[in-house]
């Protein structure tokens, strides 16, 4: 599903060159869940916005579904990014003057679909998420796990190969945290990759490869039996 | 274009902060509104001026005599002198250019009631003319008709009497036709009433004066073969300050005036005049738009200021849009669409405004003109050309004002623009 070969990206500010990604090879199967963890500056969110198409990178290359991503027009990053991509966001955002069924529509809104059809099919799924009743709400009305519930329909409406999610827990409480893990967990089953970014251990542990990043390449990926000992270290913490 | 979510987003764009979206429309309203009134009022200041003279021949001049003021040929100079009728005949016969030659004379100014009927009187200015007077000042018939050859050749004792002559010394509604007047002392009989059609006043108000066959004028009133006046038209395609200049040349020297006496001869180019004022009236429309878009442009740079503020507040929106797969064409259009809809909401506001504070301008100065007062101010409106032109002016600056937002916009990372908190 998702080929990463020693890719390469810095960030020019002026005369100073950061070297933020230093040779990343990667390889995500297609229905795998995987949280990418680090400290901030280990170049986590530039490997995400890369993964996500929102940014371009140096060298190397990167192959989404058999697909070679680099260089694209931004027409096509954006339709990409709309069939390939569902994004989850930390701070959900929602916008702020659509109702949570006209937030969920908007991927398809982007297709082109009709406004009665993609209002059916937003529906659809804010029943999956149990927020059928508050459909016509404003996200301002909404608590922060019905946000990020909205967040995750919006996501998954246009039926994407791969949701990325950024820090999905970030703002939320435990128990709402772990409620949020079950959705992203129940997709999973559907066979759709996951791929979350996050800096809590708990979440990491919860998905079935971690990939540690630190200063700009893969420190550790940690799977299979050495996941179930990372479970239970950070469960006895 | 027509779809609910876009307005929905344009609306709420719009309306996040309703003062700031009032005061930015009302740049862009108070530039169209200004270009409205000032179009219209010049508009109405050249109406108010044309409609008065529109109908007089616009190829035409007027010529009458002075006292001299250089000596020439034995006479002095301050001599009072006169055409007389062989000028006429002779210019007629010596300048071909010449379409109409007509003479005017003038009774005597300031004899109180000399125009008596019955018991009934008035003091109206006595004018003998030609028959083709008209083709130059055309007047419209009230009642009977206008002078013609006959009574020239026959020196008739008859007149055309003024519309004001008429309501005075006539009942209303009465046939003035073969009705009789004393004017001076010699009773003429009425054949026709006349009301001017233009504004042009030469020796008096066309209304009250009392028009007697010219031949007819210069026996009653003794004045031999004089003539005081004359008007001309020049054929078609020949400027009248040529055979101005020509007929000049020829009465100077028929009369013994020295060639350089400007005072002598005075005359009036109606021509020339007509070319000064719609020079004048170009001027005043070329100011009029300068100022108007000039003002027009600085509400079209406010908006696209505020456009500018309000893209960088939605910098995060716009980023999710596009990482949920907004193409760079969708989000251009919105911005670009918000800032038409603000410029055209705003604008047409100006134009109905400005086009109905015109209209009740107009009713006002209607009431006005009705009571029979002179007003120089007519009609002050606004064609469907420059109200079609200024709206086309509106979307397109509306476009411009949102090119450069919209530009920024597309400019924005969905990266950076997520990452912003």
């Amino acid at each position: 599903m998702i080929v990463l070969d020693s890719v390469h990206k810095s960030y020019v500010t002026g005369n100073n060159s950061l070297h933020v990604l230093k040779g990343i090879d990667l390889e995500i199967g297609a229905g795998e869940f995987v949280s990418i963890m680090g400290s901030s500056g280990s170049g986590k969110s530039t490997l995400l916005n890369i993964l996500g198409i929102l940014d371009d990178y140096d060298s190397g290359s990167y192959v989404l579904n058999g697909k070679k991503i680099k260089s694209l027009n931004e027409t096509k990053a954006a339709m990409l990014r709309n069939e390939m991509i569902g994004f989850v966001f930390q701070s959900f955002n929602l916008i702020s003057f659509k109702n949570a069924r006209e937030n969920v529509a908007l991927p398809l809104y982007y297709q082109k679909v009709s406004r009665r059809k993609r209002n059916v099919i937003a529906m659809e799924y804010l029943d999956r998420m149990g927020l059928k009743d508050w459909a016509d709400h404003l996200p301002s009305e909404l608590s922060g796990g019905q946000k990020q519930r909205v967040a995750i329909a919006r996501a998954l409406i246009s039926n994407p190969k791969v949701i990325l999610a950024d820090e999905p827990t970030g703002a939320l409480d435990t128990t709402t945290s772990f409620e949020v893990m079950d959705i992203l967990k129940e997709v999973n089953d559907q066979g759709i990759t996951v791929i979350i970014v996050t800096h809590e251990h708990d979440i990491a542990s919860m998905t079935r490869k971690i990939i540690r990043l630190r200063d700009g390449v893969i420190a550790e990926v940690i799977k299979n039996g050495d996941l179930q000992m990372y479970r239970d270290r950070v469960l006895a913490e | 274009m027509f779809d609910i979510d876009r307005w929905n987003e344009i609306w709420h764009a719009l309306t996040k902060n309703k003062v700031r979206s009032l005061l930015t429309a009302f740049g862009v309203f108070w530039g169209i509104f200004m270009l409205i009134i000032m179009s219209g009022a010049s508009n109405g200041l050249k109406n108010g001026i044309v409609e008065g003279v529109a109908k007089f021949a616009t190829n035409s001049a007027f010529i009458w005599t002075d006292r001299t003021s250089e000596p020439y040929k034995g006479f002095t100079r301050g001599r009072y002198w006169l055409f007389n009728s062989d000028d006429l005949v002779y210019l007629k016969a010596n300048v071909p250019e010449l379409e109409f030659l007509t003479p005017k004379n003038f009774g005597q100014f300031g004899s109180s009631n000399n125009v008596i009927r019955g018991r009934l009187s008035g003091s109206y200015n006595i004018k003998g003319d030609y028959p083709e007077y008209v083709k130059i000042d055309p007047y419209t018939l009230v009642f009977g008709r206008w002078i013609n050859e006959m009574d020239i050749r026959d020196r008739r004792k008859v007149c055309v009497i003024g519309e004001k002559v008429y309501e005075t010394l006539f009942e209303a509604k009465e046939d003035p036709i073969g009705e009789y007047l004393k004017i001076s002392g010699v009773y003429y009989q009425v054949v026709g009433v006349v009301r001017p059609e233009t504004r042009v006043n030469i020796n008096g108000r066309a209304e009250e004066s009392v028009f007697l066959p010219f031949t007819t004028m210069q026996q009653t009133f003794n004045m031999g073969d004089q003539v005081h006046f004359m008007a001309f038209t020049a054929k078609k395609g020949i400027p009248v300050s040529v055979v101005e200049e020509k007929i000049k040349t020829i009465l100077k020297k028929r009369h013994s005036i020295a060639p350089t006496d400007t005072q002598a001869l005075q005359s009036v180019n109606i021509e020339k005049q007509f070319q000064q004022i719609s020079g004048l009236f170009l001027g005043i429309g070329i100011l009029t738009w300068i100022v108007g878009i000039g003002t027009l442009m600085a509400g079209v740079i406010g908006v696209s200021n505020i456009m500018l503020v309000i893209v960088r507040e939605r910098t995060k929106e716009i980023g999710v849009q596009r990482a949920l797969g907004a193409r760079p064409s969708t989000i251009i259009s919105q911005i670009m669409l918000e800032s038409v809809v603000l410029t055209t909401v705003a604008g047409y506001i100006g134009l109905s405004l400005g086009v109905g504070l015109l209209e009740l301008v107009n009713k006002a100065l209607e009431m006005q003109s009705k009571g029979g007062d002179e007003i120089f101010f007519r009609n002050p409106e606004v064609n469907l050309n420059i109200a079609l032109a200024s709206l086309a002016v509106l979307v397109i600056a509306g476009l411009f004002a949102g090119s450069i937002p919209a530009k920024r916009a597309l400019s924005i990372k969905p990266i950076e623009a997520l990452r912003e908190e």
